[in-house]
């Protein structure tokens, strides 16, 4: 494997800029290993090798005119493919969007071209984003780098799996429930999602509208911290942008000064279905953050534990209304057009071919809590729910400034094993989900390895809204001294593939 | 909270424009009665006194000045169609022949 892939972003960048290595160079080496590992790894659906080298060519031209290049020219990423993308596939994971190629740019996507970061191609998802496993794929399940047999996490398990497998030291995810913070964790990644509206929907193809942030993956937090600051800040193209100015998250990631600091354990977030060896790595990481001169104290937060059936109510009542559009109409699949059937037997029989099990499931579930006679019961209670929890956090934040919990109650768990049982694989996103329906800021980060089977284990980070730079600056300063502990990061105890 | 049959899943399928197959029917019922009775606790906290929450942020109208500006070619607005003609969506029968 070359060096050019065990690289940080942000020396990447570094030796771009100093003209120590070329964007060619770069991004051969990781289109290189790709071709070598994705085989048998699967995170990407689609790499756009020519694309990646004419941005990088054009960077290299750039720094060669000497012009200024940005923070991450150059820099190979992975683009969870619910992005869209101009003149290249967009499938969000679904058989209904097999071929389409979009005709604009997400938003997101414009500003990574704008920062000339090299796209090398879109990464496999759970279907429409709905999953825990990156198994709902349409198009195969992604493989854990460390132990291909498990899963890499969902929905944004190609993002992570690219990270952990050294095809990129850069990810683009999207989180309505957990799905950047939960693949960071089972991959010994990094993964932001950022407060709600703090980065731009536009041009993502919506699962739900209220819950979904895109925010960045990589291996350390400051890569996550420069990723985040490229993406970040306000757009008139979606109107659940926000317009304030987005925290210097790249300082913070900079500082990891954490003196005074108050830090709150949840304490909802243990108990029965946690794993022995991811809560003792947790209380080994509380631990830490009191050797590093934070105050920490536990807090209680009891609308938490309803937070999973809220938003197993509201998630797929958005959803089916959001995938409505696929109607087999305007774009997409269309299946049984004979000339004998009407436009709705045609929808109706798109949707059942082009559709996985999941996305069907949480269509009907939504249909079901968005009917009359149920509305009250369901979705009204799970809205209420949302008030609930969003004043559990206001409470929590009036007395310390971050709260921690362990990212995820296991380890990676082995494809198939949760499959059938739809209630067993929504548990995954247990502690991840109370932050999408409050709309706060949160992040993963590697804490360790679990004893019992040496897989990682994530530790997150809550801040308020709005205050996502405290999510880094913890973040550097608990990775700093994790690092030294362990004498290296603990991606590289990550098996060569 | 009532249990889910197997011919309310036909008619949610029916509403959601799901063509579902007979095995689906049987599969998703059994499913999405396990589902709907374990998140059916949401209804415990729910008091009258506690206002729903739709989103995470105020929401207000955004509204821009009604200026024309570049947007897509209807070549590219046609270019994922499944069918088109005459520089539109050609679309299946949506009225019936009655």
């Amino acid at each position: 494997m070359s060096d050019l892939t065990r690289l940080t972003a942000a020396e990447t960048a570094a030796k771009i800029a100093s003209g120590e290595v070329t964007a060619v160079e770069v991004t051969e080496a990781h289109l290189a290993r790709n071709q070598a590992v994705d085989e048998k790894v699967h995170a990407f659906l689609h790499v756009d090798r020519e694309g990646a080298l004419a941005t990088a060519r054009a960077v290299d031209a750039k720094r060669e005119r000497g012009e200024k290049l940005g923070p991450l020219a150059g820099v190979p990423l992975a683009l969870k493919d619910i992005f869209t993308t101009e003149g290249v596939p967009t499938t969000a994971g679904s058989k209904i969007l097999e071929g389409w190629i979009p005709p604009y740019d997400a938003t997101v996507t414009r500003r990574l071209k704008e920062a000339d970061v090299v796209i090398l191609g879109k990464t496999n998802m759970d279907e429409f984003a709905m999953g825990s496993s990156t198994e709902n794929s349409a198009y195969g399940p992604t493989g854990n780098p460390w132990d291909l047999t498990r899963i890499p996490g969902g929905s944004g398990g190609g993002s992570s799996a690219s990270l952990a497998s050294f095809q990129t030291p850069l990810a683009i995810g999207t989180d309505t429930g957990g799905s950047i913070r939960q693949p960071a964790a089972v991959t010994g990644t990094v993964g932001v999602k950022p407060t709600y509206g703090g980065v731009s929907r536009y041009g993502m193809v919506a699962f739900s509208s209220s819950l979904d942030q895109a925010g960045p993956c990589a291996r350390t937090v400051l890569d996550a911290a420069l990723l985040h600051s490229v993406i970040a800040g306000h757009d008139e193209m979606d109107s659940t942008s926000i317009d304030q100015p987005v925290p210097d998250v790249v300082a913070a990631a900079r500082n990891g000064d954490i003196k005074g600091l108050r830090v709150g354990v949840v304490k909802e977030f243990r108990g029965e279905g946690y794993q022995a060896g991811v809560m003792q790595r947790f209380d080994e990481s509380v631990e830490l953050l009191r050797e590093l001169g934070a105050e920490v104290v536990e807090v209680s937060c009891p609308t938490f534990t309803k937070a999973l059936a809220a938003y197993y109510l509201i998630a797929p009542s958005e959803c089916s209304s959001n995938l409505a559009r696929f109607d087999a109409m305007r774009y997409g699949m269309r299946v049984g057009d004979d000339g004998t059937r009407s436009a709705e037997d045609v929808t109706a029989l798109t949707r059942e071919a082009g559709f996985g099990d999941e996305v069907k499931r949480r269509v009907m579930l939504g249909t079901y809590a968005l009917s009359s006679g149920y509305y009250d019961a369901y979705y009204g209670s799970a809205q209420k729910v949302r008030t609930l929890i969003t004043r559990d956090f206001a409470k929590a934040f009036e007395s310390v400034d971050v709260l921690v919990s362990p990212t995820t109650p296991t380890t990676a768990f082995p494809i198939g094993e949760r499959a059938d049982d739809p209630m067993a694989m929504y548990l995954a996103d247990l502690c991840t989900i109370p932050s999408n329906l409050a709309g706060n800021a949160a992040m993963s980060l590697p804490c360790g390895l679990a004893p019992e089977d040496g897989l990682p284990v994530g530790l997150q980070i809550i801040a308020p809204a709005m205050a996502d730079d405290r999510l880094y600056r913890v973040g550097a300063a608990v990775e700093t001294a994790f690092q030294a502990r362990w004498g290296h990061p603990l991606i590289e105890e990550a098996p060569s593939l | 909270m009532p249990g889910i049959t197997r011919e309310e899943v036909a008619h949610l399928a029916r509403l959601a424009r799901l063509e579902l197959k007979d095995e689906e029917l049987d599969h998703f019922a059994g499913q999405l009665d396990d589902i709907i009775g374990a998140v059916a606790e949401v209804s415990d906290v729910a008091d009258e006194d506690v206002p729903p929450t739709s989103h995470p942020l105020p929401l207000t109208n955004v509204m821009r000045p009604d200026d024309v500006r570049p947007s897509l070619t209807p070549e590219q607005a046609l270019s994922g169609a499944p069918a088109q003609e005459q520089q539109r969506f050609k679309v299946p029968q949506i009225l019936g022949e009655e």
